[in-house]
Parts: C-alpha cells; structure tokens; sequence
C-alpha cells in the first residue's frame, strides 16, 4: 500500500507547532499512522521546532527552579505506562489514535444511519472549530454533490474514493475548500470508509439534502 | 554561533555541589568521561552533547548531565512559552514540568528520530497545549500493530538525523529575515496562513507562496538527506 494524497506543509507545520486543533490534528495523526514518508516530514517540522527553540534568547528562570525540580524528580514516583485500547485480533484495520477516538476497530463500529445510502459515526472533539465524524458509503454510491463553506479534510480508511480524475485509497486524504464543489462516488468493490472533518455546514445543492441538513447535522 | 552555544554549555557544567548523592553510588565517572569525549569534537553543527546528556540521565539517572540539559533548555524553554502563553508563572511552571518530562522520559529518547533541541521542543509543546487549551494533541502511538512500517531505514539513521537536522541549521540561517519570520509566526504565535496575512497586511495567497517557498528550500534539504519523494 502506497499512500498518494498526502497532508499539506501548512497543515504539518500547525500540527508541529501545535497550534492545529484537536479536528485537524486527528486527521494528521491517523494519516501518520498510514504514512511513513509523511511521519519522515513530520519529524522535519518538528525540527524546525527544534532549531527555534535552540535560537530563542534566554530568559531567566526563577532562582530555585533547578532545585525545585531537582526535589520533584526525587519526590515522585515514576508514573506507571497509561493503557490502551487494544486492537482486535487479526489485522487492524483503524491506527491510534482514531482507533481509541471511535473506541475500538472497524469490525467492532457500531454506525447510525445519516442519509438512505450513508453511514456515519459522530467523534467527540473538545475544540469548539472542528465537527468530525467516521462516514461509510455503501460501494457504488455517490455522495450529494456539494461545495464548502470552509475547509474539509477526509482520509479514506477502507475502500475506495473517486473524485473527479483522481482516485483516493486507504491512507489517502483529499483536503477540500470553499473553492471546491464535487461529488465523489464510492468505489465499486468495497464500502468505502472514512474520517471526515470540517469546519462549516457543507453547501448541498439538491433541494432534498439541503432540507434533511440541519436534522443530520452535516 | 548557536550551534556553539550549544556544543559549549555541557563541556562547561561542574560537578553540582547541591547532591551528595551525585559523588555516592549514583554517580558514573564513565559517563562524564564519556561526556568529555563528546564534547571534545568541536563539529560547531554537532547536537551530540546535549544527546549525551539526555542519553547519560537515561542510562544512570545522572544528576550532572541533568543539570547540564537544565542549564542550557529551561531558559530556552522559558522563553518559548513566554512567547506562546504570554502568563510568566505558568511559562515558570510548565517549563519546570517540561525538564521533569525530560528526566521521566529519557529512555525514549531516540537519536535516530530527533536531535535533543527537538525532542525538548515537542515535550515542551505538548505540556503547553495541556496548559493553555481545552482540546488535546492526538499522535500516533509508536506501539500500535496497525502503524505502517517504515520502509527501508537508512543504515546509521541515527547519524542520518543527525546531519539532516545540522544541515537543516544551515538552511534556516541562510532564510531571508522575512522567511524566517514567517516561520517564527507559524510556531510561536499559533498562526494561521489566515491571520498572518491580517497581521501583515498581505493578500493571503502572497502569504501561502511565501511560506511555500521558505518551507520548501528546508524540505528540499532535508529530503536530500532522508531519501524522501519531492
């Protein structure tokens, strides 16, 4: 498996910087998770970190802090290793960190139906920019063409996505904004499974998906 | 000149005279010795010594190697989150919490994937997100079955990083002042391609090229050493 569609600098060096919110930072993790050459760039942003903290004045610390911490270190107790949602037997199919997001694998998900032909599964997020959610769309469906008020990261998981030319597959993400409007279809051998975040309603243009929008909350 | 800064300071620590328990038991002779080697190859781009350091706390709980990194980071550190928190007591008291990380969290250090600076950067990073905001950090966990292999490591990847991240010191200096602002704004003051543009009253798309451009010349030289696609 090659991942092709891979997550923009502006996105990685936010993610470094840790200034992206919670959303966004779990489409790059879980895209990680998948993607070697990208863990590769992103220990490159972190050096960038690296490189400006090393070139930062200093700034006094206060006058017991080696010794205040001197002291912590003594005092306390090594903190035991946290636990993990483990994965299940044979091959997993969702990485950490959405793995523990949705609360176990792709075999364990327990989805709600959003529209007659879509599947979705609402993540909890703590920021107050981003909406996420698992989307599945049965093989073969397309989605309501739609455009953007915002931006909109997706990263496929299962199955396939075909958008315009271009064909996104596990590992994949599309990063879409207001300038887009699309309508991707599923692609025909599996159910396609996916990470969805945005930062806005999505502008449906049929009549029948901008009515149910507000009771499916997308 | 910062990468003398850097090879300088744990060449000139003295053994600390708060810790009788640094001359007892606990105390290795053959780390420092080992430390003095290090810090006797004067390469001004080699991060080796603060490694050492980190590697030294990691193997014998050193106390001197710990107040070296102490010395040289935690004004640093200080700084950094003066610069992204802006409250003078909370930077004091996440910057103590970062060095505590730094002892606890020795062993994890991995010279193959960062060097010291950015290793401190990112522990620094995400006690300040815990700190300052409501929502969490994910990260992939290095443990997990479902974490797609690498794909042919570089033989020495610890000596790889280590040049990658020396030649990515080079590249950074030799950044026009306003690309190296561009960059400083992006890490330091949590901003957006969107709010950088409001900041400095350029047309967004100026702001994006820009950036492009600056963080391409660093990809470019990193890439060559990692083997990585364009």
């Amino acid at each position: 498996m090659t991942v092709r569609h891979h997550i923009s600098d502006e996105i990685l060096v936010s993610y470094a910087a840790g200034s992206l919110v919670e959303g966004w930072s779990l489409v790059v993790a879980t895209h990680l998770a998948l993607c070697p050459r990208c863990r590769t760039r992103s220990r490159s942003a972190d050096a960038v970190g690296g490189w400006l903290l090393e070139s930062l004045e200093e700034t006094p610390v206060s006058s017991g802090a080696l010794q205040s911490v001197l002291g912590r270190i003594e005092r306390e107790s090594r903190p035991p290793g946290g636990t993990k949602t483990s994965a299940s037997n044979g091959p997993t199919m969702l990485p950490e960190p959405l793995r523990s997001y949705v609360g176990g694998d792709l075999d364990q998900l327990k989805w709600r139906r959003l529209s007659p032909r879509a599947y979705h599964i609402p993540i909890k997020i703590a920021d107050s920019e981003t909406q996420a959610r698992m989307l599945r769309f049965p093989r073969g469906i397309a989605v309501p063409r739609h455009g953007h008020r915002g931006r909109e990261m997706t990263l496929i998981l299962a199955g396939t996505l075909h958008d315009g030319g271009a064909i996104f597959a596990r590992g994949d993400v599309e990063e879409t904004d207001e300038s887009i409007e699309h309508q991707p279809i599923a692609g025909p051998n599996e159910d396609c499974v996916c990470l969805a975040v945005t930062d806005a309603p999505l502008r449906f243009k049929s009549l029948t998906a901008r009515l149910l929008q507000p009771f499916l909350g997308i | 000149m910062l990468a003398v800064t850097l090879v300088g300071q744990p060449c000139d620590y003295r053994l600390p005279p708060y810790l009788p328990l640094a001359y007892g038991g606990g105390w290795k002779f053959s780390s420092l010795g080992a430390m003095k080697k290090d810090c006797s190859k004067r390469n001004p781009l080699d991060a080796l010594p603060m490694a050492a350091c980190i590697e030294a706390v990691a193997k014998s709980r050193d106390y001197a190697a710990f107040e070296a990194l102490f010395r040289h980071f935690a004004p640093r550190i200080k700084s950094y989150l003066l610069k992204v928190g802006r409250d003078a007591s909370v930077a004091e008291e996440v910057m103590q919490e970062t060095m505590i990380m730094v002892w606890r969290k020795a062993e994890q250090f991995d010279a193959s994937k960062a060097s010291a600076s950015t290793w401190v950067f990112t522990i620094a990073r995400n006690l300040r997100i815990e700190a300052f905001r409501r929502d969490r950090r994910p990260e992939i966990d290095a443990d997990d079955p479902a974490l797609a292999p690498e794909s042919d490591p570089p033989i020495d990847q610890a000596l790889a990083q280590q040049q990658s991240e020396a030649h990515l010191r080079e590249a950074m200096t030799q950044l026009s002042q306003d690309e190296q602002m561009l960059l400083k704004l992006s890490f330091y003051d949590d901003m957006s391609h969107r709010s950088i543009s409001e900041k400095l009253g350029l047309p967004l798309g100026t702001v994006k090229s820009r950036f492009r451009l600056a963080y391409g010349k660093l990809r470019a030289v990193l890439g060559e050493r990692l083997g990585e696609q364009p």
